[in-house]
């Protein structure tokens, strides 16, 4: 494969039209390097091709926002410390799902060490993880043994990387579905701290200083990577396996440590990550960015194996290694940082002012290429759409239920809403003891240490809601996470997303993209939640069958520091509010709750009504209840509707509730339905929580009180659901562990 | 009072201890490289959670070669106070500091969630503030936490009574439920629950106080 030829050029998945602008980029035909080069600079993965034009249409700023899409994360300022210095936080979401398939454990574990990276390539500490994993169903017949040891693997190379690395593991969420057997989803979200004016950009700036490489050794793993990302699973993708890295979190750990003591030096002018695309990715980022040009040899470069080409060191995706450009005559006090490490740094090139990207081997030129076109001006598609591929199904079912409490007894049992410990306990999430509240509630609560308040965040995404209408599903996404801040006190301020779709070259999945990304910008828009970072992962499909669109959102706000209300209820004889009211249902608009999957088994319909002015009033009166402490207990009502809302708030402390609610609504939608602005209150201070949702203008509906072991649901007197607390408890609290545990016995 | 905590390449509650004897304890704390010999007259060495030097090999393998360790040695042996958490347990086993050794979790999972202790002595600076009935809540985060020794050394500890804290429920499959031991000079403590993470009411716990407050009473009364 050393000559050019148009069969070569196809395997790099390079169109011929892309080919042409190749040669007028070049004014001549590429070498073998360059096409690789170009080929993962390119690719959907790393250029955002398809996606760009319509990411365009996303909001990106604010007055909090520091810096947005573009860099490595987004940042956002969170006010001032003691001493008036300025701190900030730095986020993002990225996906690792290609690679978690065909190797769960390493796909999973190099997933957290590429975003953790992402973070502390700018300067900032990561303090905080979350995932959001979706996967095929657990029981099912044909491919239930091996989704449990994708779960498995999965999960394990999260807690592998996390734990050993040192940043806690906080939250996520887990949902499974028969369209991700054949491509489970692994967004990873990473969260870190620092103070404004220890801010580092991926600059190359400063022609004449040294460019430095530092961290693992390159190897031939992760070769394409970026490449293979950007592909269908077919058969032979199986036979990708070496295109998977392998992650080592003790180095990730190390490398951390030195970057932020070695840019404490003030020796370092610029610094990125190799991820995606490698050492190619950050030497025309980095020159790109600072309008400059990167000059290497890769004579230089340390390699872990022999006789690697220029072609394989160049793609390859080896984990744990960074570029960084130092102010000329201070790169001493850089090396010696790493050195004290224990981590190879090495000086392997120098800041030109030419814009190339000039690649040399033992001083002989096997790549130039202008950095410009390569990094920022890949072919941009206006990929034709049509309408989202959806179930032809509007209308619903005919359903009665025989028996409510059992209804419950299966949601509670159901793999999605089922108890999750068995996954984060497996996650250190108190590692740097900043965890005020972890796994197990609307949203993760850290403090910051230096400024003494803190940060909340959420992920959340609903795959079936977005099948049956990107728009609205966005929108009520966008929304049920600015809730879940609220409902720890929380005020939303930033979001990062991450774009999981099929192939976009069909154009009922391409409009899919397009009305999810429209509905996430006027959502944004709203919620005042500017997205300053993200990710897109397109082509998750096995065989030609896509997945469910399945855009995650993960959404920051600022709080003080304080303990949260949390979802349990506390004690009994406490009065319980709905704030919103019981909100407005149908059943076309059932189709997409978890009472249609886990009870009917069926979709079909449209996701939830939702009103978002109404909505941020919601927001406003819970934010301000918890905040001021006149609630013990706040809950969101999402999955599983009032029900399975009530359900989750008795099983922190064994505390029942009697609950008599007033609706015209038939049982199985007063109970179940998911209809957003919902939020339900525990409190001792009736009078207080009926002023704030007075002043803010939302009903608080009274609609009972808690009450010793038993939960109990009337609409009118009448009783539709009457259960123990424990009986339901230990239906949801074992049910993922037998789950997968079946695996082990068959 | 002066804590140094010992930074291994790859520790990673470091920090944590750190903040939680200066901040919460109010004692002065300074880390101490993995690769000097200097303890920089610290009272207490706290040898902290992470995982030392990537841990591949086996769990605090490497560490014992370091050459704090050769410090913190001659410190113990001359009746020093050293306290080994998590990593820093498994570090003092392999060193002989401690007896036992600490393999993987029966379950094989890591496991991350407080757990309830009782405490096993109050004779030993570590545990002598500590209520004899208490029970106290503070977290573990470990994959090798399961405490194993020969039947005659787990005699000799109970006899001896250098068992400092107990599983209330066994979490990790740890023989006799041990979470602690001391060693025979009763100078060095090592536990896999993370006493500085329960060191304030908003992480959820502030039971681990005990452990810095009993350090304290040794260090301004000493310990017979």
């Amino acid at each position: 494969m050393s000559q050019v030829t148009p069969e070569v050029v196809a395997a790099h998945s390079i169109t011929p039209d892309e080919y042409e602008r190749i040669v007028s980029i070049l004014g001549r035909h590429p070498n073998l390097t360059e096409l690789g080069i170009f080929s993962v600079m390119w690719s959907e993965h790393c250029s955002y091709k398809s996606s760009r034009v319509h990411l365009k249409k996303l909001p990106t700023r604010s007055k909090l926002v520091v810096c947005g899409p573009g860099e490595n994360a987004g940042i956002l300022t969170i006010g001032d410390d003691p001493d008036g210095n300025e701190w900030c936080i730095a986020f993002k979401i990225e996906s690792h799902n290609h690679p978690s398939f065909i190797e769960p454990f390493q796909g999973a574990a190099t997933g957290v060490g590429g975003i953790l990276r992402d973070i502390f390539t700018m300067g900032a500490r990561p303090i905080a993880v979350m995932d959001a994993l979706r996967f095929g169903t657990l029981d099912d017949e044909k491919t239930g043994a091996r989704n449990r040891r994708i779960v498995d693997g999965v999960v394990h190379g999260i807690a592998h990387y996390g734990n050993c690395f040192g940043v806690p593991t906080v939250g996520g969420e887990t949902v499974f579905e028969a369209s991700y057997a054949g491509n489970p989803l692994v967004n990873v979200f990473a969260l870190g701290v620092f103070r404004r004016d220890q801010i580092f950009y991926g600059k190359a700036c400063g022609v004449g200083n040294p460019v430095i490489y530092v961290g693992a050794k390159t190897g031939r793993d992760g070769i394409h990577g970026a490449t293979m990302a950007s592909g269908e699973f077919t058969e032979e993708s199986k036979q990708k396996r070496p295109n998977v890295q392998v992650g080592d979190p003790f180095m990730e750990k190390l490398l951390l440590e030195a970057c932020l003591e070695a840019m404490q030096t003030g020796a370092i002018a610029g610094i990125q990550d190799m991820g995606a695309a490698g050492l190619t990715c950050s030497t025309c980022e980095m020159g790109s960015r600072a309008e400059t040009g990167i000059e290497i040899d890769l004579a230089h470069v340390p390699q872990r194996e022999t006789g690697m080409t220029p072609y394989e060191i160049m793609l390859s995706e080896s984990q744990e290694r960074m570029l960084l450009v130092a102010h000329k005559g201070r790169e001493n006090e850089v090396l010696d940082v790493f050195k004290k490490w224990g981590l190879d740094a090495r000086i392997v090139g120098e800041v030109k002012d030419d814009g190339m990207m000039r690649v040399k081997n033992h001083g002989e030129v096997v790549a130039e290429i202008p950095s410009r076109p390569l990094a920022d001006e890949a072919p941009v598609y206006h990929r034709p759409f049509t309408k989202p591929l959806r179930p032809e199904k509007m209308d619903a079912p005919a359903f009665a239920s025989k028996d409510l409490t059992a209804d419950l007894y299966t949601l509670a049992g159901s793999q999605d809403l089922c108890d999750k410990r068995w996954i984060w306990e497996q996650y250190d999430h108190m590692v740097r003891t900043n965890t005020v509240e972890g796994p197990g509630g609307d949203a993760a609560v850290m403090r910051i240490k230096e400024t003494g308040t803190s940060v909340a965040m959420s992920l959340d995404g609903n795959g079936r809601y977005t099948y049956l209408d990107p728009r609205q599903a966005v929108k009520l996404m966008v929304a049920e996470c600015c809730r879940n801040l609220a409902c720890t006190g929380a005020t939303p301020v930033g979001a990062t997303n991450n774009l999981n779709f099929g192939n976009p070259e069909r154009p009922e999945i391409m409009a899919q993209i397009v009305e999810a990304i429209e509905g996430m910008a006027e959502a944004c828009e709203f919620f005042e939640t500017p997205i300053t970072g993200g990710n897109v992962s397109l082509y998750n499909e096995t065989l030609g069958d896509p997945i469910y669109p399945s855009p995650v959102m993960g959404i920051v706000g600022l709080m003080k520091t304080q303990a949260p209300a949390g979802i349990a209820f506390r004690a009994a004889g406490r009065d319980l509010y709905l704030i919103g009211g019981i909100g407005e249902a149908d059943e076309t608009r059932m189709g997409g709750t978890q009472y249609a999957k886990q009870v009917l088994k069926d979709i079909w319909g449209l996701p939830p009504a939702l009103d978002m002015e109404f909505e941020k009033k919601v927001q406003t009166a819970v934010r301000e209840m918890v905040a001021t402490a006149v609630v013990e207990s706040a809950h969101d009502i999402s999955d599983g509707g009032l029900a399975w809302c009530l359900a989750e708030s008795t099983f922190g402390k064994q505390v029942g509730a009697q609950v008599d609610l007033t609706s015209g609504l038939r049982p199985e939608l007063l109970l179940f339905h998911e209809g957003p602005s919902r939020v339900v209150v525990s409190t001792s201070n009736a009078a207080a929580v009926e002023k704030v949702a007075a002043e803010c203008g939302v009903p608080a509906v009274k609609i009972g009180v808690t009450a010793e072991n038993e939960l109990v649901i009337r609409n009118s007197g009448k009783i539709l659901i009457q259960t123990e607390v424990r009986g339901l408890k230990e239906c949801w609290a074992g049910a993922l562990e037998n789950l997968l545990h079946a695996e082990l016995h068959a | 009072m002066k804590f140094g905590v010992v930074v291994f390449p790859g520790s990673n509650c470091d920090h944590d201890a750190w903040y939680a004897a200066s901040h919460n304890v109010g004692h002065q704390a300074e880390f101490l490289w993995h690769s000097d010999r200097d303890l920089k007259g610290s009272d207490c060495v706290i040898l902290p959670g992470g995982f030392s030097y990537g841990d591949y090999l086996r769990c605090g393998a490497i560490s014992k070669f370091s050459p704090i360790m050769s410090a913190v040695k001659k410190h113990a042996d001359a009746g020093g106070l050293v306290l080994g958490i998590c990593n820093g347990f498994q570090i003092l086993t392999e060193c002989g500091l401690l007896p036992g050794a600490l393999v993987r979790n029966r379950g094989l999972k890591f496991i991350c969630k407080p757990v309830t202790l009782k405490v096993g002595t109050v004779n030993s600076p570590f545990t002598s503030a500590i209520e004899p009935s208490a029970e106290l809540v503070i977290p573990i985060a470990h994959g090798e936490g399961c405490y194993t020794a020969d039947e005659r050394t787990l005699d000799e500890l109970e006899a001896e009574d250098r068992i400092a804290f107990r599983y209330v429920e066994n979490p990790n499959g740890s023989l006799r439920d041990i979470a602690g031991v001391l060693n025979a000079g009763r100078n060095v403590m090592g536990m896999m629950p993370h006493p500085e993470r329960a060191t304030e009411p908003l992480m959820g716990s502030s039971d681990g106080l005990g452990v810095f407050a009993s350090l304290t009473a040794s260090l301004t009364a000493p310990h017979k």
